[in-house]
């Protein structure tokens, strides 16, 4: 495996009118290529923002922290995104090196110009293709994706497509400029159950065959427990929780992230009564200090919890879990 | 011994016109709900499940005379009044609107920003006459509130100063401030977060239980579903595929797209094998159906038949005796059971 990606201490604030609002907070995490790392958590859990820094997508009142440091390791060498400031520096990760899916694939092509062309313009931006040459490849990029009659795709609008079709089509527009990281954004959550099974499969097919990173967005734990190798927990700006897919779920250690799982409900336990997390998600202007789940915590220990930022601690060499429970384990354990 | 039926529908078709097709020729007809029929018990929490495009939308509003009755009937009883709502006049169509509720998907965009969250759930009551004084309708609006877990010092805010949740819980107080005896549900927690998604499908069972209502539950979520209804209807293409008993129909599926629906669920379990094929293609345009059975074109079991006559909803005999009948719409069900 070769390290494909490094972040670093990323902190994003943003600048508004009620004041400066804290979006992501220090989270660090990286990636290998051929790897699929989840990234779960609830709206406002600061999941979207952080990927967009990895291109700096991000609007333009956010702020950085001095710290923060995401590295992408190319084939010339490590890019170091922080540093990059013009849309020309730029072009060299965004939809070069990194390509990007969201959710509503509607809202993501431009509807007046057809599928093809908008494929064909962004190999001529960021490739040294001939018009020729970018329509044979989106093409075949196309019917990679499982878009039955691609020549006759190629030529149509976004509106002329299918909801699971669009997405496909996205995917192939992604992918044409052979990224080494694909973002996707809540790829799934638009579609049908039926369609989100076919959208995973493919994106598992693919990550086999190019050999790239994915950043999987999404609030679904099933999904993430479908594709991903690696997944990490937000809450209100914060990795919580982290590891391997299997360790994580198997043996969720985060209150939030066994809250989350016991809120699911389950077809395979129809008996016991859903269990919500108590309270909702603090607004972004009154983020708890200390840990950032405290008040909806149902373990909360005491004054701790709502004073100091708890750090990570390892329950098993690669499943790491930011929780003041464990802390108290390992200082016990010390004794 | 029958439980009392509330709403039945009888072959309710429901068709649209849409624009379109030869200039001065018959206009294209898209038959959003073809021949469903069902009945409602009282007190019961009945689902609708199907994918977009499957007509459920449509078949609920049909049911609240949202949508227009093509053909068919719907029948209200709910021991005061009996309506045929395909030719109810306009008096029993207003008392209707009080005995029945909508609450809808998306709780940013049901609330009315300039409004006040005592004034949305009072409205229904001011509209309807429902109430004599403002201080009757005060009373009414904090009951509400308070059974639905709002603060009533919330009242006298705006929607936007409530997250999902709680604007989610406004709606469901509004819907029910009139009393209704029928709410349809339509995708009422599908915008929601799962921390807050399980909160308020308990506040709406629970609510259910204390007032008697009786729900229809519109979702493409078989696992909510599965969680909150006692009996489930699942429809493909504007036509009921299957109906059964909540744990008689997750626990023996008959339809193929019930089995196909139930195993596209992403499960929890990364080494969870799907042993059930996948299914192909795409739900067909409405503009362009095919022959025979709706389902034929994705089916992994179509053979002849499939394709040339529609199967009709007949009862998996074996399960009758609670008086509650598991149905199924294919032509091979039987050959399909082992």
């Amino acid at each position: 495996m070769t390290r494909l990606l490094d972040v670093e201490n990323l902190t994003l604030e943003f600048d508004t009118d009620e004041g400066r609002i804290t979006a992501v907070d220090d989270v660090s995490f990286s990636l290998e290529a051929g790897e699929i790392m989840g990234l779960v958590g609830e709206s406002g859990s600061g999941k979207s923002v952080t990927a967009k820094s990895l291109m700096k997508l991000n609007a333009s009142n956010a702020v950085y922290g001095a710290d923060t440091k995401i590295t992408l390791h190319l084939k010339d060498g490590p890019v170091d995104i922080m540093s990059l400031h013009t849309s020309k520096e730029l072009k060299v990760v965004r939809g070069g090196a990194i390509s990007m899916i969201f959710q509503e694939p509607m809202a993501s092509f431009a509807p007046a110009i057809t599928i093809g062309d908008q494929m064909v313009e962004q190999l001529l931006i960021h490739t040294s293709m001939s018009a020729v040459k970018a329509r044979e490849v989106s093409i075949e990029m196309l019917n990679r994706v499982g878009i039955a009659d691609a020549a006759a795709r190629f030529g149509q609008y976004a509106f002329e497509l299918s909801g699971g079709m669009r997405q496909r089509a996205m995917i192939a527009m992604a992918l044409s400029t052979n990224p080494k990281l694909l973002i996707a954004d809540e790829p799934t959550t638009a579609l049908d159950v039926t369609i989100q099974a076919q959208v995973i499969d493919l994106m598992k097919d693919l990550v086999k065959d190019f050999g790239m990173g994915i950043v999987f967005i999404t609030h679904d734990l099933g999904v993430i427990a479908q594709t991903a190798d690696t997944v990490a927990v937000m809450y209100l700006g914060r990795v919580i929780e982290k590891g391997p897919v299997r360790q994580v779920i198997g043996n969720p250690s985060h209150p939030y992230t066994r809250g989350l799982i016991d809120a699911l409900p389950r077809l395979d336990d129809l008996d016991t009564p859903l269990k919500p997390i108590p309270g909702d998600i603090p607004s972004p202007l009154e983020r708890p200090s200390g840990c950032v789940f405290s008040t909806r915590c149902s373990s909360y220990l005491g004054p701790q919890c709502s004073a100091s930022i708890p750090t990570f601690n390892h329950i098993s060499p690669d499943h790491m879990v930011a929780c003041h429970i464990y802390q108290q384990d390992q200082q016990g354990t010390q004794k | 011994m029958k439980r009392d039926v509330l709403i039945s529908a009888t072959e309710v078709s429901v068709h649209y016109l849409v624009s379109g097709g030869k200039l001065f020729g018959p206009k294209p007809v898209v038959r959003a709900v073809e021949n469903v029929s069902l009945n409602i018990t009282k007190g019961s929490f009945f689902g609708l499940v199907g994918e977009s495009g499957s007509g459920k939308t449509t078949l609920g509003r049909a049911m609240l005379k949202a949508a227009p009755i093509t053909s068919g009937v719907v029948n209200y009883n709910d021991g005061e009044v009996n309506y045929n709502l395909a030719s109810m006049d306009a008096k029993q169509l207003k008392d209707y609107r009080s005995r029945s509720q909508l609450i809808f998907q998306d709780p940013y965009a049901a609330l009315s920003p300039r409004m006040t969250v005592r004034d949305i759930i009072a409205e229904p009551l001011e509209i309807m006459k429902l109430t004599s004084s403002r201080e009757e309708t005060d009373k009414r609006v904090r009951e509400i509130a308070t059974k639905c877990r709002l603060n009533l010092e919330h009242l006298r805010r705006f929607p936007h100063a409530f997250s999902g949740g709680q604007r989610q819980r406004i709606s469901i107080a509004r819907a029910l401030v009139s009393e209704p005896k029928f709410v349809v549900a339509d995708e009422s927690v599908a915008a929601l977060d799962v921390s807050i998604q399980a909160d308020v499908l308990n506040l709406l069972k629970e609510i259910q239980q204390e007032m008697g209502l009786t729900f229809l539950f519109i979702s493409h979520d078989l696992s909510v579903v599965a969680h909150v209804c006692d009996h489930v209807a699942v429809m493909y293409f504007g036509r009921l595929v299957e109906t059964a008993p909540t744990r008689e129909l997750f626990s023996n599926p008959r339809h193929p797209y019930t089995k196909a629906l139930l195993s596209a669920i992403p499960s929890l379990d990364p080494d969870a094998i799907n042993t059930t094929q996948k299914l192909e293609g795409e739900i067909p345009s409405p503009s362009n159906p095919p022959p025979g059975c709706k389902f034929q074109t994705r089916c992994p079991n179509a053979i002849d038949i499939c394709r040339r006559d529609e199967p009709k909803l007949e009862a998996v005999s074996e399960v009758s005796a609670v008086g509650e009948e598991h149905n199924v719409a294919c032509h091979r069900w039987q050959e399909l059971m082992e």
